[in-house]
């Protein structure tokens, strides 16, 4: 995806840019990303540090953590995710604005961890589609800041205005063999809107 | 300290049995008829003003299959005391000390959370750590540590949730 190049022969002084929609809509909505910090368990106190002055996370634009779902777009589940939980991280993420990304911070959220039990969801990728895994017990925040960073580079590739002329796409794909959601391209729009939802577990039931 | 020591005759006419802990904690087993009778008498008679815990052990296969451990603290004597009971599968009921100590009912709840004991008396009887309407109680013997549909009750809310989201349209 092209970067944002200043034409340099300008009709007026001020200058223009020329650029695909495309470009500039990612370019701005990568560069802004408001993360819902889920802080679970271990992981939150990282996630702390992250957006601490040491690790500085408004360096990559993403400082700006609110505590309402309604106001950010990257969802950070940072902990042991539990069965009694699930619902309510479930419901952060239906609450939170298109578009929007996940980001499975440390091996419990990533796949349950060192917790196979039955109290623990075994990844959150059994709820919800999932953009980035970050593995460790817990993770650094330098390997965090990694992760938004690469999230960012998967941000480019999107087609948000190609998507908006289309039919919406489902984002969230139930995968057999994988045993939870994958991430389909994430196009950049609703993808509840046509208001159809395929179940999680319609396979089994067929 | 060798045994009850200064526990020793207090006990009044409360049958019991004196065990011989392995950590050398003063232990007493009782009927499950004669508990209050004898946590009363702890508490008034000899000072243990704290319970401290309320679990249970889950002796499975054996029978009667759970005992039931409650054990108490008296600061004013540093004295700590062990009290056994044994309930059956079939009429896994104890008498709530909730009476007694207040401070018990998390423990008991902890208990009928995890080893589905009821305790008789308790104010508010209900799941601790597991969901409500889970089912199952995870710290028995005959349960996988897996789980049985830990998932089933999240299912069955997101299924009624996709429902109400087809709905809307």
């Amino acid at each position: 995806m092209g970067s944002l190049k200043p034409v340099e022969a300008s009709a007026t002084d001020g200058g223009f840019f020329a650029t695909r929609a495309d470009a500039l809509v990612n370019w701005g909505r990568k560069n802004s990303l408001w993360p819902m910090p889920l802080g679970l368990s271990c992981c939150g106190i990282e996630l702390m540090a992250m957006l601490g002055p040491k690790f500085d996370l408004a360096r990559f634009g993403a400082e700006a953590a609110r505590f309402t779902p309604r106001q950010c777009d990257l969802l950070i589940v940072a902990g042991t995710l539990t069965w009694k939980m699930a619902e309510a991280c479930r419901t952060i993420y239906d609450q939170m604005p298109d578009p929007k990304w996940v980001i499975a911070m440390g091996v419990c959220s990533s796949s349950g961890g060192m917790y196979d039990s039955y109290a623990v969801v075994q990844g959150v990728d059994m709820l919800m589609p999932v953009d980035v895994y970050v593995p460790g017990c817990p993770p650094r925040p330098d390997a965090v800041i990694d992760a938004i960073i690469k999230l960012q580079r998967k941000i480019e590739r999107e087609r948000p205005v190609k998507s908006l002329l289309a039919e919406p796409v489902r984002d969230d794909v139930w995968d057999e063999g994988h045993g939870g959601f994958l991430r389909q391209p994430n196009m950049g729009v609703s993808t509840h809107r046509s208001g159809e939802y395929v179940a999680a577990d319609e396979g089994e039931e067929a | 300290m060798s045994g009850l020591g200064r526990l020793e005759g207090a006990f009044g006419g409360v049958e019991h049995v004196e065990v011989a802990a392995a950590d050398g904690m003063p232990c007493v087993e009782v009927e499950r008829d004669d508990l209050i009778a004898l946590m009363t008498l702890l508490r008034d008679e000899l000072g243990f003003e704290a319970c401290t815990i309320v679990t249970a052990v889950d002796h499975f296969p054996r029978e009667p299959r759970f005992q039931v451990v409650h054990q108490l603290l008296s600061l004013r004597h540093n004295d700590r005391v062990r009290v056994h009971c044994r309930v059956s599968e079939d009429d896994a009921r104890v008498p709530s000390v909730t009476g007694l100590w207040p401070g018990a009912a998390y423990f008991e709840r902890e208990a009928y959370d995890m080893f589905g004991l009821r305790f008789d008396g308790h104010a508010d009887l209900k799941r601790l750590l597991m969901p409500e309407g889970y089912g199952h109680h995870p710290l028995r013997k005959d349960f996988p540590h897996q789980g049985i549909e830990p998932d089933r009750l999240y299912k069955e809310w997101d299924r009624a949730r996709r429902h109400a989201a087809g709905s809307q349209g």
